[in-house]
């Protein structure tokens, strides 16, 4: 039976307004300490016991600069920590160079919860569903990741271990997501499925990203979403359309790899039949979206 | 205990909180301001919904000492004495509730959709209250509450 807790148990809470005081407080406390974003996960699992309690929660609002949101067309999109969801979602400039990442925001939660969420604690929670993850995959993101012994960066293909499971270390943050520009000539999609429209989790989450040389697609990047122990790229699928124009028959041939790879589940929110089915039909929707959008 | 500083409706109050505390075991245990109400207490359900420096948020997924400093508007803060705001005046005109246990979230995450679009489509309606749930009226009543809301809000 689950209990269901009203209170969050003890812990206590400190708010550093500097990166290194965050860093000496996190190397001083080690796995007794838990950073803290939005709290939109970490408050949820710790009242639910589903997570131990902290023995000090360090919150990382107060740090200056850490919620920026900057464009280079060299250096692409850089993303704050501290960058909510809403206020990503909402910049003109990831609107404007970003959009499939503005559409995948938006699917996820509501006004509410977007407006106090991190997208790198969506990152950072590693759950196999986290919405923002096949875009970052495709879009090939990297992570600065930083510690008081010094920094490393890690690209988002490498940092999922496992469910809920990263390569951060205890006393490391995450103090920015670097997205590199978009080829030109490149296009893409996210589709989500959930039983509800929303507030709900994916079921199965689709990302699909092509760059074309003239009609030929020299990059093919997909992503799935909750059907592995990770978010993860699809590379059969990927080389499946490389190279190839992108016709009826060559997305049936990569949505098909697609879902014949793909190793879900099966749990009471979906069958893994079923999710491996979708696969097959959100990657093949989300590649016909982008054939027959206009370059 | 954490000293926060935190002006509610307007009002400035100086607490003494425990650091795991919500804001919304503040709001209503401290202050005694129970128009907010707990349903989910995790995030789902949004009756518990509040405008913290003119954001909507969840209080229950907030901590007290994150709120130090912050300004927050509540249900009890919309009417101007016995005048209850056009958002309130329309959910009561149009019947937008029945048990009312969902009523001060919807119009507060109502008031935060509104002050940002003061004209909003169907679909901006719905993207709006999409984190408030209601388990009685089947939401049609609500929809059309905020409809006319943001008729008399244009008045
Ligand atoms: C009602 C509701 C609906 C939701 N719907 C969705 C949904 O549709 N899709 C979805 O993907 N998720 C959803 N979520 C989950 C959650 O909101 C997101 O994952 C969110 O992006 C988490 O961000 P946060 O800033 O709130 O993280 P927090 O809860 O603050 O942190 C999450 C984890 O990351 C760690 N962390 C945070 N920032 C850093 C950092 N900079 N460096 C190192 N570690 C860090 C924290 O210690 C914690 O373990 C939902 C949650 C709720 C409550
Ligand atoms: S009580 Fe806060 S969202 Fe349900
Ligand atoms: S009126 Fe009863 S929950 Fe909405």
């Amino acid at each position: 039976m689950t209990t269901f807790y009203r209170r969050l148990p003890r812990f206590d809470y400190v708010q550093p307004t500097s990166l290194d005081e965050a860093l000496s407080l996190l190397g001083r406390y080690k796995a007794d300490a838990k950073p803290l974003a939005g709290g939109t996960d970490l408050i949820p699992q710790v009242k639910g016991r589903d997570m131990a309690a902290p023995r000090v929660v360090v919150d990382l609002k107060a740090i200056p600069g850490l919620d920026a949101i900057t464009y280079d067309a060299t250096k692409g999109l850089t993303l704050g920590a501290m960058a909510t969801i809403a206020n990503v979602e909402r910049s003109v400039l990831v609107r404007e160079h970003y959009p499939m990442l503005s559409n995948a925001l938006t699917t996820m939660a509501s006004p509410q919860v977007r407006n106090r969420a991190t997208v790198t604690g969506n990152i950072c929670t590693a759950v196999p569903s986290a919405d923002s993850a096949p875009t970052l995959l495709v879009l090939e993101a990297v992570l600065k990741l930083v510690s008081q012994k010094g920094e490393r960066l890690v690209p988002i293909t490498q940092f999922f271990t496992g469910p809920r499971q990263t390569v951060l270390t205890y006393d490391e943050l995450i103090t920015e997501i670097r997205i590199p520009s978009p080829p030109p000539k490149s296009r893409g999609v996210y589709l989500k499925l959930s039983p509800r429209k929303s507030m709900d989790l994916a079921v199965v989450g689709v990302a699909a990203f092509v760059v074309r040389d003239g009609e030929t697609c020299k990059d093919v990047r997909i992503a799935l979403g909750a059907v592995a122990p990770t978010p993860i790229r699809e590379a059969r699928a990927e080389s499946a359309l490389l190279g190839k124009k992108l016709t009826d028959e060559s997305i049936e041939e990569a949505a098909s790899a697609a879902s014949s790879e793909c190793r879900p589940i099966d749990d009471h929110r979906a069958a893994r039949e079923y999710r491996c089915d979708m696969v097959y039909v959100l990657t093949r929707r989300a590649l016909t979206q982008i054939k027959e959008e206009a370059l | 205990m954490k000293e926060i500083r935190i002006t509610v409706n307007g009002k400035p109050y100086e607490l003494s909180v425990r650091p795991w505390a919500t804001l919304l075991e503040v709001i209503r245990e401290d202050l005694g301001l129970t128009g907010t109400k707990e349903g989910c207490g995790v995030g789902e359900c949004g009756a518990c919904t509040v405008i913290m420096n003119g954001k909507s948020v969840n209080a229950c997924l907030v901590l007290a000492p994150e709120a130090d400093g912050k300004e927050i508007t509540t249900i009890e803060g919309l009417a101007q004495g016995e005048k209850l705001d056009p958002i309130q005046q329309a959910f009561y005109e149009i019947g937008g509730l029945q048990c009312g246990f969902c009523t001060p979230g919807m119009i507060m995450s109502t008031k935060a959709l509104l002050a940002e679009t003061p004209e909003p489509t169907d679909h901006e309606i719905r993207k709006g209250l999409e984190g408030n749930f209601c388990r009685c009226t089947g939401y049609t009543k609500i929809f059309e509450s905020v409809r006319e809301a943001s008729r008399k809000s244009r008045r």
